[in-house]
């Protein structure tokens, strides 16, 4: 067990080291700083001066090394827009993308597990035929676009929520429906299948022949396995979402980690898209190794196989 | 080929999907014969006109309504469906070159190409593939090209893991180990007796692939980092009449249908073909 705890723990220090990597290139390809930060008709010798003092000018391994060094101690300079510490700024924006990413993942994990198991233990009813199709449609409406729909029927036409903003928990209902839809929609059809292979199991033959009751073969033999690729999907989904909800965000104007990204994209803001990108990243692979770890717990046959 | 057709036939979801499809393909390949009205035209005397459902057949109508600028928005749809088919199909394919190619690599040859290879799978499942899309793109540029390149980027790996796991079982099979006894080369076993066996697994993965890629398009163009104007796109479509909400429902409404009922198909196919290949899945009906 302490075996595999290390090895995970260096392939998840490798993981980040490499995306630190990629970043730093990808990065270094899109354009001059200098030149953006200083007002238009800057001297050729301003902008040069400008260079020299973000250290653009050194060789490119130098200026990876240099980069690689500060960026262990979580330092990635000083944002070009904001003229403060760029880690310090995206973490300023990590409760909101927590707030919504968590909400989400809570509300679309209960919605799903509910319908996904409903649809495995009613086989080739309506009601799995019901749950079925509006997970596949869910799973096929882009979130973006849901979040507008939302927005129309409930802020425009209704005008029962606010159409985005952050602050109060008005605000927060439809961009956590939105992401919510598409994590439920998941997790259901998910579950179900799981659930159907469990099903045909020889152990659960084995446990309803035992003549136990039918909960305590649903939540002991069924529901205990089925959670383990739903855990794996949960991570998958946690992750995508504390990085990835850039769409969401910029529908609903939440200010959080992925619409402060697309801003430095746009504005080439380096340091911010390389302390941003570094720390999702981090979290990304935290939960995937607390994952694994988790496995250990739900499955002894991993913990044996190890 | 028989058995492929009766069963397609037989579940009704699978028949959907494919129906669905060839009409989308189909109308997206007729659109220049048409005559649908100029798709990048604007008329400002007809800015974000109403739909009007029964002027479908006649002259110089807007069955879906007008955009910001009185371009028809069905006219745009159809257009647009080109471009989104064309960038997705593009990506998935040659995502879906390398990924098999790398993942019979990585799986034949083991070793260390198979270490370095997964390894670089794990990191770049590392970053949310829209985050690693973005920079990407927004370091390249957008453009058609770039956003082909940036959607296979972020689908081989896919590919790759699938196939590379088939490739190990399919490694210690005897017709490989006796194309190897009688002197095959490594390229010929990869190529002529390994690929044949894993193109089924690509071609379902693939048809997956192609409903996200679908998505993760017309998520960049919203974000105004796809094809760029002023080609139609269905996620542009979305970004510009975003403004008009409160106005126009009908310029925000039309193309969000358009990509679920495109993304829905792919799905419905995919996953009856998914269950017709994979025989476990097939005996349990």
């Amino acid at each position: 067990m302490i075996g595999f705890f290390l090895r995970r723990l260096g392939e998840s220090m490798l993981a980040i080291w490499g995306v630190v990597t990629i970043m730093f290139f990808v990065t270094r390809v899109l354009g001059d700083p200098a030149a953006l930060l200083l007002p238009i008709g800057a001297s050729a010798a301003d902008i040069e001066a400008l260079r020299d003092q973000l250290g653009l000018n050194q060789p490119l391994m130098v200026q990876y090394f240099h980069f690689l060094t500060s960026a262990l101690q979580g330092d990635f300079g000083t944002s070009f827009q904001h003229g403060r510490d760029a880690m310090d700024v995206v973490l300023e924006r990590l409760p909101a993308t927590a707030t919504l990413a968590l909400t989400a993942i809570a509300i679309g994990l209960v919605i799903g597990a509910v319908a996904g198991s409903v649809a495995a233990l009613k086989r080739g009813s309506a009601v799995e035929l019901l749950v079925m199709a509006v997970a596949l449609l869910g799973q096929a409406t882009p979130v973006f676009w849901l979040g507008i729909m939302l927005i129309l029927f409930f802020a425009v036409n209704l005008g029962w929520l606010p159409t985005g903003g952050y602050g109060t928990i008005w605000q927060l209902i439809l961009p956590a429906v939105t992401l919510a839809v598409f994590v439920s929609a998941s997790i259901a059809r998910l579950l179900r299948s799981s659930m159907l292979d469990i099903l045909q199991e020889d152990y659960i033959r084995t446990a309803k022949a035992k003549g136990l009751l039918r909960s305590t073969v649903f939540f002991w033999h069924v529901a205990r396995n089925a959670l383990i690729p739903v855990v794996t999907m949960t991570a998958i989904l946690t992750g995508e979402l504390l990085g990835g909800s850039v769409v969401t965000e910029t529908v609903f104007a939440w200010p959080g980690i992925g619409r402060l990204i697309i801003q430095a994209i746009e504005a080439k803001d380096f340091p911010i898209i390389q302390a941003g990108i570094t720390l999702i990243a981090a979290i990304f692979v935290l939960i995937n190794f607390l994952v694994d770890l988790l496995y250990g717990v739900l499955d002894p046959r991993i913990r044996k196989a190890r | 080929m028989k058995h492929f057709i009766t069963d397609l036939y037989k579940s009704k979801a699978g028949l959907v999907g494919a129906v669905l499809i060839m009409v989308i393909v189909l109308v997206s390949l007729l659109a220049p014969v048409l005559d649908l009205p100029d798709p990048t035209r604007g008329d400002l005397r007809a800015r974000l006109v109403g739909p009007t459902w029964t002027s479908l057949f006649a002259p110089g109508a807007h069955p879906l309504g007008t955009d910001e600028v009185g371009r028809d928005i069905l006219s745009r749809l159809i257009n647009g469906s080109r471009i989104t088919l064309l960038v997705a199909t593009t990506a998935v394919l040659l995502g879906g070159i390398v990924g098999t190619v790398l993942g019979i690599w990585a799986g034949y040859k083991g070793g260390l190409i198979d270490r370095v290879l997964m390894r670089l799978v794990d990191i770049q499942l590392a970053i949310p593939l829209m985050l690693l899309a973005l920079l990407v793109v927004a370091a390249l540029g957008p453009s058609l090209r770039n956003v082909v390149l940036v959607l296979a980027l972020t689908s081989w790996i896919r590919y790759a893991r699938i196939i590379r796991a088939q490739v190990l079982s399919l490694r210690e099979r005897e017709f490989v180990q006796s194309a190897h006894a009688i002197g095959a080369s490594t390229l010929r076993i990869m190529f002529l007796h390994i690929l044949p066996n894993v193109l089924t697994p690509a071609l379902v993965v693939g048809t997956l692939e192609l409903a996200r890629v679908i998505i993760m398009d017309s998520a960049l163009s919203f974000l105004g980092l796809g094809v760029q104007p002023p080609t139609p796109s269905w996620g542009r479509m979305l970004a510009d009449g975003r403004v008009y909400i409160s106005s126009a429902w009908w310029a925000v409404t039309f193309p969000g249908l358009a990509i679920v009922l495109t993304v829905l198909s792919v799905n419905l196919f995919g996953d009856w073909l998914r269950d017709y290949f994979d025989p476990k899945t097939r005996s349990a009906k």
